[in-house]
């Protein structure tokens, strides 16, 4: 197989390994992670061919150790990126948030599997949703991404390495157990039709007068990273625009509220999302991951019972796409969510949509099939 | 600290090394560490405190001379508040001892 | 003051006073800068450590070795973690990262592995380095990762008021062991021996020469190395254990330290004990050359047909 960064060409590969080729693909230099079911497999194809790209790999002792050496591998330069299941991403929490005030770009692959707790190791689950949201202590945003693939969990992860080192944010691939073991088509393009945002840098040269947590109308300030000569202070500690700590509540208040609207106020940039027959639609299907499969062959079969239903796939979980919905979807529409957990992003379709909506919900363990969900539409249609 | 220790053969053709003491009185916090340890007794705790109510260490009157530039104090202060440098001083310098 | 001694690249021996005689040897001068004002921030002195705590003392020593090791400062790199010596960081003028309790270590080998040019320091405490990040800290030492650990054990968690730690004596009285410590400590020197750190040493803020010696020794010294230095921490361990300031610990330290060479004292022996009957070993207790860690590389970056 091609010691190549990026295998041009047509692949069969799970996804866990597309995931793996995508960090490639996308320039990852350093990949620190801990085994565990069912994303051990980005690990050992990154095991590998990290070596082979002049990059680095490295086992870490803990998911506690993996996250960090991430962050202080992004803090160095390097794309960077781990990847974990529910229990491995509960230990990452607290670093979850450093490199959210540190406004380190890292990449966190969560292939979900039945949780909580040990839960359903081999098994689907997509029960960490609100986790990746609201996990670590505190107001933030974080970006999430939600692939249906193998080929997205190849094309969502340089999307992933793209917003995060532009926007200079944690952003997270919320994949699950059947996305990331089964097996597809990848598609892998030429390496220079990969799309590369690249992190926005310092004008000045280091001179001392620079203030490095400064940031303009997009609210992203330029990063620097270590062994550049501006020698700078990153602190975990509220910090004023210098990066020195700063115990003020107003500086408090400046600095979170930036950290939060940087990603609000850029969402455009980076919320996608994917309608199937949606035009003509009174009643909508709200789903993602591998659940949207089903939920779009439901969605097949009830419009060949002329049922006006549509399926709104979210590709992008965090930040909720409020506009997305309400601009895709006519207001008065009867909407359906489901998804492998008791209802998670159903509570953000009700905020947007402010009215209940039905939920297809499993606690996870198995693939939704389309039969509830079509019988749902069914039921709603009468 | 009395440093009891017996005098070189030589100790005329010593020529002890010579400093003076530097002080940021406002970042002092009173540790009196340097005091404590300096090997010539050249510091005391002064009359004067720094805005914060520190009093900081001052040089006793009459041992201006006595400092060797051991740095002693220099190494030992937490607060990059003292410092020494040595001074050229004459060959035929009067020798304390 | 002349502007040479001021420009941060010159350590203090060499720099004589030009404008001064001997004749002229007063009282103290009170000036606004310190000749190593230039690798600490300056602007943020006085630090928050309290009078009489040691943390200072070893950043100094950081910051003269730093200067002494001729390396470009640029390329000097301390990361800390949570506590009082976590603020090391800030403190210092060269890149410089604030983590997480505990994985400060992690945060470095990550830091490291993807720049490895960079001279890796991790300042940080007993609680931060050993407590919490313990686990962390004795994989980076089997793994012998070119860090240069510099931990300041003051016998307790001074930041959050004085707690029991896992260097805190027997017995030795806490805000958690009202009754006295019922555990015993961890000995720092034969538990990163047993790890596979390259380089131990223990010292006190008493060793000022010897710190900051064995700082710039393992500067230039492959792999994991640690340095344990005992400091006064008179409001949070001192204050409970009858210790009254930094300056009472300075003395302890002075009549309990005894210098222990690489052999003669056997490595169970260097735990610490403040009760009064045994002696705190100092020294150098471990300088080996096990090969220090390398990530596998089959093509160095570039080197595989990009693209």
């Amino acid at each position: 197989m091609s010691t190549k960064r990026v295998r041009t060409g047509q692949h069969f590969m799970s996804g866990d390994h597309a995931c793996a080729e995508g960090a490639l693909a996308a320039g990852c230099r350093f990949f620190g992670g801990y085994p565990i079911t069912p994303s051990t497999e980005v690990a050992e194809h990154l095991a590998r061919r990290l070596p082979e790209v002049g990059g680095v790999f490295i086992q870490m002792e803990d998911e506690l150790g993996s996250i960090a050496s991430v962050l202080g591998a992004s803090a160095a330069g390097a794309r960077a990126m781990t990847a974990t299941s529910g229990p491995g991403l509960s230990l990452m929490l607290e670093n979850l948030g450093l490199g959210v005030i540190l406004e380190l770009p890292i990449v966190i692959v969560d292939v979900q599997r039945g949780s909580p707790s040990t839960g359903l190791p081999t098994m689907p689950g997509q029960a960490d949703i609100m986790q990746a949201r609201w996990g670590s202590h505190g107001d933030y945003e974080i970006v999430a991404y939600a692939p249906w693939s193998p080929q997205e969990m190849f094309d969502l992860t340089i999307q992933a390495f793209n917003v995060a080192d532009r926007f200079r944010v944690p952003v997270l691939l919320m994949a699950d157990e059947v996305v990331g073991h089964m097996v597809e088509r990848v598609e892998i393009p030429d390496a220079d039709q990969i799309e590369c945002w690249s992190r926005k840098r310092p004008e000045q040269p280091p001179n001392g007068s620079f203030a490095p947590f400064e940031a303009g109308e997009d609210l992203v300030p330029p990063m620097v990273h270590a062994g550049e000569g501006y020698r700078i202070h990153y602190t975990g500690l509220t910090h004023d625009e210098h990066g020195y700590p700063d115990m003020s509540a107003e500086t408090h208040h400046r600095l979170v509220t930036r950290l939060v609207e940087k990603v609000r106020r850029n969402a455009d940039q980076f919320t996608r999302v994917e309608g199937y027959h949606l035009e003509d639609a009174r009643i909508v299907v709200v789903a993602y991951g591998c659940t949207a499969r089903s939920a779009r062959r439901a969605v097949r079969l009830a419009r060949r019972q002329n049922i006006p239903v549509g399926l709104l796939r979210l590709v992008s979980i965090w930040p909720f796409a409020d506009e997305a919905l309400r601009q895709l979807v006519p207001d008065d529409a009867t909407f359906i969510v489901t998804e492998m957990n008791l209802g998670q992003i159903s509570r953000e379709v009700e905020r947007v949509v402010r009215r209940p909506v039905r939920g297809v919900f499993h606690a996870g363990g198995a693939m939704i099939s389309p039969e509830p969900i079509l019988q749902a539409i069914q039921e709603a249609a009468q | 600290m009395k440093v009891f220790a017996r005098t070189p053969l030589n100790i005329e053709q010593v020529r002890l090394p010579r400093g003076q003491v530097y002080l940021i009185p406002e970042r002092c916090k009173g540790c009196r560490v340097c005091i404590q340890f300096c090997p010539r007794q050249v510091l005391q705790i002064s009359e004067q405190a720094n805005t914060k109510g520190y009093h900081y260490p001052e040089v006793m009157a009459g041992k201006e001379q006595d400092c060797v530039h051991c740095e002693f104090c220099t190494l030992v202060c937490p607060e990059f508040a003292i410092y020494t440098l040595p001074i050229a001083g004459k060959p035929d310098d009067e020798v304390p001892v | 003051m002349s502007a040479s001694m001021l420009d941060g690249t010159t350590s203090l021996r060499g720099t004589a006073d030009p404008d001064r005689t001997a004749a002229q040897i007063g009282a103290a001068i009170n000036v606004e800068q310190h000749p190593l004002d230039q690798i600490i921030r300056a602007e943020r002195m006085p630090h928050i450590w309290c009078p009489g705590c040691g943390i200072g003392v070893a950043m100094r020593a950081y910051a003269q070795a730093i200067l002494d090791f001729k390396f470009p400062v640029d390329d000097h790199v301390v990361v800390s973690g949570i506590g009082c010596s976590g603020r090391v960081a800030g403190y210092m003028n060269i890149d410089s990262y604030h983590t997480t309790h505990g994985r400060a270590i992690p945060f470095a080998l990550g830091l490291k592995l993807a720049n490895p040019k960079l001279v890796v320091t991790v300042f940080s405490g007993d609680g931060d380095l050993v407590a919490i990040g313990g686990n962390h800290l004795i994989h980076a030492a089997r793994r012998n990762v070119d860090l240069k650990v510099i931990c300041v054990n003051n016998f307790n968690y001074g930041m959050t008021g004085g707690q029991a730690g896992p260097t805190t004596p027997l017995g030795a009285r806490a805000t958690t062991t009202p009754y006295g410590n019922p555990e015993l400590p961890f000995n720092l020197p034969y538990l990163l021996a047993a790890s596979g750190a390259n380089y131990v040493s223990r010292w006190t803020t008493l060793h000022v020469r010897q710190v900051k010696e064995d700082i710039l020794y393992t500067f230039a010294k492959p792999g994991f190395t640690f340095i344990e230095v005992l400091a006064p921490c008179p409001v949070g361990f001192g204050k409970s254990n009858n210790i009254e300031d930094g300056l009472e610990e300075m003395e302890l330290y002075r009549q309990r330290c005894v210098l222990a060479t690489d052999g003669d004292v056997r490595a169970e022996e260097l735990d610490i004990d403040l009760r009064e009957e045994r002696p705190i070993y100092v020294g150098r207790f471990i300088d080996r050359d096990r090969a220090p860690y390398q990530p596998v590389v089959i093509h160095a970056p570039g080197g595989a047909k990009e693209g």
